[in-house]
């Protein structure tokens, strides 16, 4: 017997990942410059930093509570309020190690084999792997460019997402810098009210947004109870690596969730949840001065796109633009670059259906790189 | 146009292109450039920089910091002393500040005797000054906001989802 047989169908279903496909070529290349990076250039704010290790110090290091520390998840559920979002700290949030493990729970604790998940694409890579190894069907809803790429009834409709039980959502969106307002999740919302769906509800970058405050599905008449709303730490404060993160919905289904998460991860890192707990409490102002700097470079972007002549739909949220590859083949576009100029970026077919013909292009990277990185991409469009 | 964007951009990089700046605030050049003239003119900008890194320059260029004691009479003030001492082209920074001593001086030279010679010749002899000290600088590690050194690589992967 070789392991290599024995493996189960649901890790064989799940081809390997175009990002992993698209790192090992730029680590092939020398001296690139990279907008291919899904996460913060910053660091965690300095005092939450100094909590961690205070924590350390003092000698924090055992599990916490199953749904993580008292304190912390009463700070979440104060900080939430601030999207219209309540949530009772007792049994309706659950803390956990990054949202990705949230978004796992979470499609662990509601799919059932055979339950269709209707994931609007381009969308972050996790949600179709996470919903097959649930053993759930994965059921692609493409979003377009004239819509710039907010998730309508329309698309929702005609993906066949009526037949569906759960509904990912995501926006701010990774990879487009997509949002949506609060009239445009009203009419998604009633048609997931309609047709009886859940809806899972990454709302991770939901302090990355540049032209308005988030909106939640969450907050929508009949919509609480049938939502779980993930959110973390790693983007907005910069917290990639101490991989915190939470969800919330209601009762009954915390419960469940944890159900899954005190078998499979027992608690959150505790250093982790020390410098959550700081961030929330004393690093507002660390974040806007991220997003201030984050919004300076999205302007950048957008402009030299424009003045090269490369349509881009303006992205209001996250810290992604996503432009046309000028001749439609993003694949070969994103090679072509890497290639000739050194500049590392995602094509957006790996995204899913809907984002091909397209580049994430990220802009969490120092302002000298990003102008040097455009002069570089105008180049290469040009020559 | 936001003014204040407009001074933290240039205070972290006022070598940036009045069309990138442009860019960045949403505005148009024209617009930039015009507001960069208007902070010029009512002396808000007083001059751009360069932030040097002393420890990779050949030549020896040697910086101290000197806190002055000043003694005030009815005829001269702060101001007074400070305009005569700020004119000495050794004197880099002089700010008037609270605490133990009235003046903060910075002053640079080729040599430490220079400096030194400085300070005693030409400051301490000052009607109103009563004391210096002089506190030489050994090594810098932020200047100007910027942190000198190696500084950290980003070991972030180059790609990630
Ligand atoms: C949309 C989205 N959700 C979730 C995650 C993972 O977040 P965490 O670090 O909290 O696991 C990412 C990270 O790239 C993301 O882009």
């Amino acid at each position: 017997m070789t392991l290599g047989d024995q493996l189960s169908d649901r890790v064989k279903q799940v081809p390997p990942s175009g990002i992993r496909k698209f790192f090992e070529l730029a680590e092939e290349v020398d001296d690139v410059i990279s907008l291919g990076v899904g996460e913060p250039d910053f660091s965690a704010p300095w005092a939450a930093r100094t909590a961690a290790i205070d924590s350390l110090e003092r000698g924090k290091t055992s599990y916490t509570s199953n749904r993580g520390m008292r304190e912390l998840r009463e700070a979440i559920s104060e900080r939430v309020t601030r999207y219209g979002q309540e949530y009772d700290p007792e049994d309706e949030i659950i803390v956990t190690t990054g949202a990705s493990e949230a978004v796992d729970l979470a499609f662990r604790a509601f799919v059932d084999p055979g339950d269709v998940v209707a994931i609007p694409q381009p969308s972050y890579i996790s949600y179709t792997p996470g919903a097959i190894f649930a053993g759930g069907e994965p059921l692609p809803v493409p979003t377009r460019a004239e819509d710039e790429f907010k998730l309508t009834p329309e698309a929702l409709e005609a993906a066949g997402a009526d037949e569906a039980d759960v509904l990912v959502l995501c926006y701010p969106n990774n990879p487009t810098g997509a949002v949506m307002t609060d009239d445009e999740l009203a009419d998604v919302a009633s048609f997931v009210r309609d047709h009886d769906l859940v809806v899972l509800s990454d709302e991770i970058y939901s302090d990355l947004r540049y032209e308005d405050d988030h909106a939640s599905i969450a907050t929508h008449p009949g919509m609480r109870e049938r939502t779980i709303v993930f959110n973390g730490f790693s983007k907005a404060y910069a917290m990639t690596g101490l991989r915190l993160g939470y969800a919330m919905g209601p009762p009954g289904a915390i419960d469940a969730m944890n159900k899954v998460h005190q078998y499979a991860m027992l608690s959150a890192p505790t250093t982790a949840q020390y410098a959550a707990l700081e961030a929330l409490r004393s690093c507002d102002d660390s974040v806007d001065e991220m997003r201030r700097e984050y919004d300076r470079r999205r302007r950048f972007v957008l402009a030299r796109f424009e003045e090269m002549g490369l349509d881009c739909f303006e992205a209001k949220g996250a810290f992604y633009v996503f432009p046309e590859a000028p001749d439609g083949d993003d694949e070969a576009f994103a090679e072509g670059l890497l290639e000739e100029q050194n500049v590392a970026l995602v094509p957006g077919s790996v995204f899913g259906e809907g984002g091909e013909g397209h580049l994430r292009v990220s802009y969490a990277t120092g302002m000298r790189e990003l102008r040097e990185a455009m002069d570089r991409i105008e180049a290469y469009v040009s020559g | 146009m936001d003014k204040q964007s407009l001074l933290d951009l240039l205070r972290h990089d006022a070598r940036e292109s009045v069309d990138d700046i442009a860019r960045q605030l949403g505005a148009d050049a024209e617009a930039v450039a015009a507001a960069l003239e208007e902070l010029e003119d009512d002396g808000v900008i007083r001059g751009y920089q360069a932030v040097v890194d002393w420890n990779n320059v050949d030549e020896e260029h040697v910086r101290a910091q000197v806190e002055v004691d000043v003694e005030l009479d009815r005829e001269t003030g702060y101001e007074e002393i400070a305009r005569r001492i700020a004119r000495f082209p050794e004197v880099a920074t002089l700010r008037l500040v609270s605490g133990d001593y009235d003046f903060f001086i910075e002053v640079e030279g080729a040599s430490m005797h220079a400096v030194s010679n400085f300070v005693s010749e030409r400051i301490a002899p000052i009607p109103e000054v009563t004391k210096t000290v002089t506190h030489f600088v050994m090594d810098s590690y932020k200047e100007e906001g910027i942190e000198l050194g190696d500084g950290d690589d980003d070991d972030r992967l180059s790609v990630s989802p």
